[in-house]
């Protein structure tokens, strides 16, 4: 065939209307197979924790995991229990909810109730500045700077201990909480809070009797997200609170948590197969439904308070 | 009618107590990164010379230095970016522009918010389990990368959606009202349009992947690196290799965090310097990123 | 284009017997540098329905938020001139008078209804217990007369404690207006109390006004002129920041002396 006529052609094909539609096809099917991705991120976690579990479990009984006082799979004998690491996690989670949550929700309220417009746009990005030190100097912070500080006013008080690291661990989820409750609170309409100081009411009262309540939804979320947070965090907690599972609640005492478990069983050396590999799939998975139950609970909880406004 | 003056007062007083809170609290997380900076920078900034940055670790603390963490750290962001940026924007895009409403676009919706508040250290175990056994990768930096480039996914498609989301309707319609297929909308309308939010949002998703430590700790990153990856390139043809996303790594975090577990006071200068390089990387990415941010508000108006 | 000066706009006929309950007094107003109220003169009657129209932008939301200075919630703003509440003299603008009291004394309804995120009972109990009622048989007695006079005690008397947001958006404004007369305001300013309301509601509205007149002065802002002729005694007609021209309602639909006045009722511009 005459070389000009197949050249005219080819170029009418790229240009053709056919080509046209089945270039996007392709282009749309990747695309989906981009978000689809995800997907397939979310098997590969569930089921990496599930295929070793079973594993651990048919070595060691469920009963046993979920009632024993003593967590020692590396020594001889070995020991399964999941509830000192279980008592580590929730009492730092717990520590530095109690700092977060509260300070978290003031801050939001002031930012966006009381804070002049350039008083709140200087501050926000400072404290989003937060979240962005690696927990890893969270944890530098905690051991060497928090922790001698804490001795002054608890003597007694060992080097490793849940309180430094909680505190810290705190102290860093704040912008998290509010943050998110400020983005809240302010996407409640004016005219709402109009309706409030027309009747004489001042800020404050304002600000928590009706945008707070208004807002409860965003504000919900924040919260689930900083115990999402809390639950999951791993370097503050092993520098700060030291790698010994202890069953107590005291938060004096040092204490590790589940996370800090597999970083310390990962430091060393791991046979692929061994108990001591399997366990920390175990641990994980435990961890995996702790925070799956949190985000469950927050989802019925923000269902329940959507803005109706 | 000073019926209402006592009570006005009070709500007054209220008010005042209040702002005094507001501020205070508000200054405790300003003032504990404010001391965190301080000191690292008192025990760090002395240690941080030439040496440091180009010396390997060591059992002598005064010795010892990040030259193989921070090449790690390069490398290992290198495979995270080329990953989760393609990745996540096209998700983004396609969730933002393409999906229809039904059952599994919510489904994947829900998914993502759900990784999101995945715990990293699972990250972690994931990737030992599915990347470095039975995919056979290995304990190297293609396994660190991709790792945390699952990581923070979640996190460059919202930043994505969010961008996209700026864009008015009225942009979309137009365009397609002259004939562009949904792709030529997307690229020559939506993107350049929304490719700073998309900015942002992979600066801040990179700066968090740069201090993850536990994630790479688990699936087998070493501690204690003599040597570095062969470099990507070489003096011979074909003069690009990629056999350093095999080798063995450490990164910056991981450096940091075992001088800090060192009994061995020295060593806490070694990884106060190596946690001063670190915190001056993050901040000034997550910096930048509010810049950009800040900048794009005052300009973009529709 | 129309340019007025201050005499040219009328005085009003009020009866010989009327009272005033509140007089604006060469009153301007900025937002920033903008002059938006240029020298007001105005006089509202006491136990009266005062209605203020004009096309959009012309003013009149701005003017009633200076009634009960909610303004002041804002950055910017600046007032001139006097607002004189009868009988006690006081100034409503003035930077001495504090504005939490004024806006104890004088009520607003919102053109959106703001139901607050509460009960029913708790959402007419929030005015109450700011201004400092605490006793419960009381809180309880007020409620109950707030929601009658509203015409809403029948629909709600047996849900006082769910959520306010149940209601219909109609239910909703006069839970508002229920809420604002458990204060007994000495002034209730309605702004566009109706425009977000279906016809039915908006009757009901319209009649509830008409039978609170008597207990308390009210003004309201409508772009609704057929509004403003049923059920106002007196209306203002604003225009551009300033008042064009100000009347019994009956002289300003049927005979107004302005002709920008007359060009509005009838429709030539909006």
């Amino acid at each position: 065939m005459d070389p000009a006529i197949e050249r005219t052609k080819l170029s009418e094909f790229w240009d053709s209307e056919q080509f046209i539609r089945i270039k996007e096809r392709i282009i749309e099917s990747l695309l989906f197979l981009a978000a689809f991705f995800s997907i397939i991120i979310t098997l590969g976690i569930f089921g990496t924790l599930v295929y070793e579990s079973l594993t651990f479990f048919s070595r060691v009984s469920l009963i046993t995991f979920l009632t024993d006082t003593l967590w020692t799979p590396l020594f001889y004998p070995p020991r399964f229990g999941i509830l000192p690491l279980v008592t580590g996690t929730l009492v730092t989670t717990g520590i530095a909810l109690a700092i977060a949550l509260p300070i978290g929700s003031i801050v939001a309220i002031y930012l966006s109730e009381f804070a002049p417009r350039a008083v709140r746009e200087f501050l926000k990005p400072v404290l989003e500045l937060l979240s962005a030190v690696p927990t890893v100097v969270y944890g530098y912070f905690a051991l060497l700077f928090v922790a001698p500080l804490l001795q002054k006013f608890i003597p007694d008080l060992p080097t490793f201990s849940m309180l430094s690291a909680g505190i810290v661990m705190g102290i860093m989820i704040i912008p998290y909480v509010s943050s998110l409750s400020e983005d809240a609170m302010r996407a409640v309409p004016m005219s709402l809070r109009e309706s409030a100081y027309a009747l004489g009411a001042n800020r404050i009262i304002t600000a928590v009797k009706v945008v707070y309540p208004a807002a409860l939804s965003g504000i919900i979320a924040s919260y689930i997200l900083a115990v999402s947070r809390a639950l999951g965090e791993t370097m503050i907690v092993a520098i700060a609170a030291g790698m010994q599972p202890n069953l107590t609640l005291d938060p004096r005492e040092p204490a590790a948590t589940i996370t800090a478990f597999i970083v310390q069983v990962s430091l060393g050396d791991l046979p692929h197969g061994s108990i001591g590999y399997q366990s920390i799939f175990a641990a994980g998975l435990t961890l995996f439904l702790m925070t799956l139950i949190f985000n469950v609970v927050g989802f019925y909880l923000r269902k329940r308070y959507r803005e109706t406004y | 009618m000073s019926d209402f003056a006592k009570i006005i007062k009070k709500r007054k007083r209220e008010d005042l107590i209040f702002n005094i809170i507001g501020i205070s609290c508000t200054l405790v997380g300003i003032v504990t990164l404010g001391a965190l900076i301080v000191d690292l920078l008192i025990d760090g900034l002395p240690r941080l010379d030439w040496q440091f940055f180009t010396s390997y670790p060591s059992r002598f603390p005064d010795k010892a230095g990040i030259l193989s963490a921070w090449v790690g750290t390069l490398l290992v962001m290198l495979v995270t970016a080329v990953t989760a940026v393609p990745l996540g924007v096209a998700a983004g895009i396609y969730l933002e522009e393409y999906a229809p409403k039904n059952w599994l676009t919510s489904l994947i919706e829900i998914n993502i918010a759900n990784l999101a508040g995945v715990p990293s250290i699972i990250y972690g175990l994931m990737a030992l389990g599915l990347l470095v056994y039975q995919l056979h990768l290995g304990q190297s930096i293609l396994t660190g990368g991709i790792t945390l480039s699952f990581l923070i996914l979640p996190i460059v498609i919202v930043a994505t959606r969010e961008a996209l989301r700026t864009i008015p309707q009225g942009i979309r319609e137009a365009a397609l009202a002259l004939g562009s297929t949904n792709w030529q909308v997307v690229r020559y309308h939506l993107l350049p349009y929304s490719t700073g939010g998309i900015l942002t949002g992979v600066i801040i998703a990179l700066s968090r992947a740069i201090g993850e430590t536990a994630p790479l700790v688990t699936i087998g990153a070493l501690t204690f690196i003599a040597f570095l990856p062969p470099s990507p390139i070489q003096n011979q043809p074909p003069y690009v290799s990629f056999d350093w996303l095999w080798s063995p790594f450490s990164v910056l975090p991981i450096q940091m965090f075992n001088w800090v577990s060192r009994p061995d006071r020295e060593f806490a200068v070694n990884a106060a310097g190596a946690g001063l390089a670190l915190i001056t990387v993050t901040l000034t990415l997550n910096a930048a990123a509010i810049y950009i941010r800040y900048r794009m508000r005052k300009k973009i108006t529709w | 284009m129309y340019s007025f000066s201050q005499n040219q706009i009328e005085t009003v006929g009020f009866e010989p017997k009327a009272k005033i309950k509140a007089e604006v007094k060469n009153l301007n107003f900025y937002y920033g540098k903008n002059k938006v109220l240029k020298d007001i003169n105005l006089s509202f009657a006491e136990n009266k329905v005062t209605a203020i129209i004009g096309p959009s932008g012309c003013g009149k939301s701005t003017l009633l938020r200076c009634m009960n200075r909610i303004h002041d919630l804002y950055p910017d703003i600046r007032y001139e001139g006097e607002i004189i509440l009868y009988p006690s003299g006081i100034n409503i603008v003035s930077p001495e008078v504090d504005p939490l009291e004024m806006r104890m004394r004088i009520g607003m309804v919102f053109q959106k209804p703001t139901a607050f995120p509460k009960s029913i009972f708790e959402n007419i109990a929030f005015g109450l217990r700011l201004q400092g009622e605490r006793r419960k048989n009381v809180i309880e007695e007020k409620v109950e007369q707030a929601l009658r006079m509203a015409f809403l005690w029948d629909e709600v008397k047996d849900r006082l404690h769910k959520s306010a947001y149940n209601l219909s958006g109609g239910q909703q404004q006069r839970l508002c207006i229920a809420r604002v007369l458990a204060t007994t305001p000495e002034i209730l300013l309605f702004d566009e109390p109706t425009s977000a309301l279906d016809p039915v509601a908006t009757a009901k509205i319209e009649e509830l006004i008409t039978f609170l007149k008597e207990k308390v002065t009210i003004i309201i802002v409508t772009h609704n002129m057929q509004q403003a002729a049923r059920i106002s005694d007196y209306t203002a007609f604003m225009y551009l920041g300033e008042l064009i021209e100000f009347n019994t309602t009956k002289k300003i639909f049927q005979n107004p002396s302005k002709k920008l006045t007359e060009d509005y009722i009838t429709g030539n511009f909006g």
